[in-house]
């Protein structure tokens, strides 16, 4: 196999003028997006703004495009000997250039920075972890000579792996479960920790909603928001305006926000695939600037504030002092402290999380669930079955905005202030992405990736302006090299011969 | 059964088959100007293979879409009646004549969910009986043995199918990943997981080899000798046409032109001339005469 691939693969002789030529069409690309974007800046001067221009950095970008892009013909020429060199070089002087800085505290002199090509360190750091990778791939290269893999081989390869998680997640799933238990337990628990936990863990909630809709049932849904937003407005009106309590409030949040998703669905569920998703959107939008704009019921963009924090169940206040009703340390006999509220709020939403994952699983095994995955797969085919497309759409749909509606007025109890602000298109797009880097259905996939899409950016929260930056990049890179989701396995719903014996598909 | 019929209608019989199942009468159906079936009328019947051939664009998937509810026929009226009850098909909404009415098919390019295995496809089949146990998912969600029961039931169903279809082996194969012949085979069986009274298959040999095509057959066979179900049958596949049909409808270019026996078929000049061309009708060749092969199929 891997002697035939080698004599399979041609080791044409290079051709220097195409190379060239291509690299400096690369080149001239980045001169074209660079030139407007990098090459003029504006500047606050004194009252005035000022342009200044920034030609240096142009001529810098389009150079380490050229040279970039001849590493990668010399890589796709199966010459990787020149970048296995070269990249790592690079990689080390940025890497001493930008420690030099930071961590010798050397003040680089102008004679040095001469060398440096961008002021930005993050754009160092940047150029550095792409040539890393290009040395990577280089030596990879170089050790695989003799075997390439086909996109089939790598795509089978990372279905075994998607599978081999997804077996893991037996075991992980448990003790990612008993960890988020502990959490708040643990001595490195500190406030902040925890209020990151209760984020992401609102948004693996939204993520494993979402999961329903377009995991599962394929719709879909870029607004997906609307109906959080919803949730959100109804626990946050009923209990400012009615004083309904939270956990009476909670039912009725969950129930308004799905009777929007099946009244939203009802005239847009006949539209397939790319449509859905732009009436979605515009549905999203459209309840966004209702809450704006009408500013009698809403309040507008002063949003509503002063939404009561959950009790104790109805039974304790987490207050410091008794107003009326017990308070929750004196139930308990603790010492006051504000953390206690918080450790209830992260325990509450593990919980409403939790009661997600568990009703997603279980009705993945029921006719339901199948009939979504049917309908994900061909809906012409289950019309020819007798399966209702419409009534089936319709209830992941509702099914799903319920549960953004429950993690909704979650939120608006948590913060105790909501606006339209919270409820933009970039929160859909964010659950979105969840989904679809995680994996299509994955439920432990949406874990993962909701830690990596929020947790991390929370904690480097100095990295903060490029983070969209870099989940665009990470979003661009699934889909090139994964389009069904970093842990896209799927597990049949049942068997006739059990897990043991090893269904040989693919042969 | 709001659209059920009073049972008024006259069980004409056709001469030496069974009650009329299926009754077509003025089908018609135009797109825009196009009229792609024009006033057929033709009849089926429980128990019996009824094939419905004819040269390519002759209107036969159309006619089964209008069956099946996918199109609305612009005139003419589909009538069903089984001992279940009577329908008028053209006035049932899409998925409601698979549901209600029974009837199931299959495609002409497969239409599996190829990312389930194949048992999950015939589960899948039986949705709503399946949804009714579930108590419309409630009951199943809280895991009630009437629920684990009709499930129960429905794989047992499934694997009656499987075995008859020579698939049992492979339950757990993601079904895109069966060979063609199989994915044919399964298509079938999941159409007869949907337990229909008619079951009308689009072209189900196209594609196989002489032996798989030799498998359907006895499928076909059996299907309709053990369950006694209409099945009609859209096929160029000749051998197998001439073979299991117990009654052939002959269209042509949206009319239908020949009705009867396979011999009156084979034997009928303007199936011959609308196969063969009128000019060629002294050079027959034998295979044709005989039905041998499906070489003349495409040469109208």
């Amino acid at each position: 196999m891997a002697v035939t691939a080698a004599e399979g693969m041609d080791i044409r002789p290079l051709n220097p003028g195409a190379m060239v030529r291509e690299a400096s069409i690369t080149a001239l690309v980045v001169f074209a997006l660079a030139i407007s974007l990098v090459g003029f800046e504006t500047v606050d001067a004194t009252g005035a703004v000022e342009i200044r221009t920034r030609f240096g950095d142009v001529a810098m970008a389009m150079a380490i495009a050229f040279v970039g892009r001849i590493g990668l013909i010399l890589l796709r020429e199966h010459r990787p000997f020149p970048v296995l060199v070269g990249a790592p070089v690079l990689a080390v002087a940025m890497l001493l250039l930008l420690l030099s800085e930071t961590i010798f505290g050397v003040e680089i002199g102008s004679g040095l920075k001469r060398f440096i090509p961008f002021h930005d360190p993050i754009v160092l750091w940047g150029i550095m972890i792409v040539t890393v990778v290009l040395a990577v791939r280089a030596g990879h290269a170089r050790r695989h000579m003799n075997s390439t893999l086909t996109v089939e081989e790598r795509d089978k390869r990372m279905d075994q792996i998607g599978a081999g998680v997804q077996r893991a997640a037996r075991m992980l799933g448990p003790v990612l479960l008993i960890f988020a238990v502990a959490l708040p337990f643990m001595p490195f628990a500190d406030r902040r920790l925890l209020d990151i936990g209760i984020l992401v863990l609102t948004y693996i909630m939204l993520g494993w909603g979402l999961n329903i809709v377009v995991g599962l049932a394929g719709l879909l849904d870029l607004g997906y928001v609307a109906f959080y937003a919803v949730g959100a407005y109804s626990f946050g009106l009923l209990a400012t305006q009615l004083d309904v309590s939270f956990w009476l409030a909670l039912p009725f949040a969950g129930l308004m926000a799905g009777t929007a998703g099946v009244l939203l669905g009802f005239p847009v569920l006949r539209l397939r695939g790319d449509y859905l998703a732009i009436v979605t959107l515009g549905f999203g939008e459209m309840i966004r600037i209702i809450l704006l704009n009408w500013y009698k019921f809403t309040n507008g963009p002063d949003g509503i504030s002063g939404i009561p924090r959950p009790s104790f169940f109805g039974i304790a206040d987490f207050a410091r002092t008794a107003n009326g009703g017990r308070t929750f340390h004196e139930m308990f006999g603790l010492e006051y402290a504000s953390i206690q509220r918080i450790i209830f709020l992260f325990y509450l939403i593990l919980g409403m999380a939790m009661i997600v994952n568990l009703f997603t699983m279980r009705i993945r095994k029921l006719p339901i669930g199948r009939a979504w995955e049917a309908l994900r797969e061909d809906e012409t085919a289950c019309r020819s079955l007798g399966i209702n497309p419409r009534n089936t759409k319709l209830t992941a749909f509702g099914i799903g905005a319920m549960f953004a509606g429950f993690a909704g007025s979650f939120f608006a109890t948590r913060q105790g202030f909501i606006s339209p602000e919270s409820f933009t298109f970039i929160e859909s797009a964010v659950i979105l992405a969840i989904v679809v880097l995680g994996g299509f259905g994955s439920q432990i996939g949406v874990v993962v990736a909701a830690v990596v899409l929020i947790g991390l950016p929370e904690f480097f929260r100095d990295l903060q302006q490029y983070r969209m930056l870099a989940f665009g990049m990470a979003m661009v890179l699934i889909m090139l090299w994964r389009p069904a989701g970093l842990l896209a396995h799927r597990e049949p719903t049942l068997r006739l011969f059990g897990r043991n014996k090893k269904s040989e598909a693919g042969s | 059964m709001s659209n059920a019929l009073a049972s008024a209608a006259v069980a004409d019989e056709i001469p030496g088959s069974g009650t009329p199942l299926l009754r077509v009468e003025h089908l018609t159906m135009r797109f825009g100007g196009l009229v792609a079936i024009d006033d057929i009328s033709f009849q089926a019947a429980s128990g019996r293979i009824t094939a419905i051939i004819g040269p390519n664009g002759a209107g036969k998937t159309t006619v089964f879409n209008c069956l099946t509810g996918f199109y609305k026929p612009t005139v003419g009226r589909l009538s069903l009646h089984h001992p279940k009850g009577s329908f008028l098909l053209e006035r049932l909404e899409g998925y409601r004549t698979a549901q209600v009415a029974r009837v199931a098919r299959t495609f002409q390019n497969i239409r599996l969910f190829p990312h389930m295995t194949v048992l999950e496809n015939l589960i899948v089949a039986q949705h709503n009986k399946l949804m009714r146990a579930s108590g419309y998912t409630a009951a199943g969600l809280l895991g009630f043995k009437v629920y684990r029961d009709a499930e129960a039931k429905a794989v047992d169903l499934a694997k009656y199918w499987l075995d008859h279809t020579k698939l049992t082996e492979k339950a757990d194969w993601e079904a895109g990943n069966l060979p063609y012949g199989d994915q044919r085979r399964l298509e079938i069986a999941r159409a007869m997981c949907t337990e229909p009274v008619l079951l009308c298959l689009d072209e189900p040999a196209a594609g196989l080899n002489p032996r798989e095509s030799h498998d359907l057959n006895s499928i076909l066979r059996y299907i309709r000798d053990e369950h006694q179900i209409g099945v009609l049958l859209i096929e160029h596949d000749m051998s197998v046409v001439m073979e299991i049909s117990d009654h052939i409808v002959v269209l042509d270019y949206g009319r239908k032109i020949s009705d009867g026996t396979p011999n009156e078929v084979r034997n009928d000049p303007a199936v011959i001339r609308a196969y063969l061309g009128q000019e060629e009708h002294e050079e027959l060749p034998p295979e044709i005469m005989s039905g041998g092969t499906s070489q003349g199929k495409d040469d109208a």
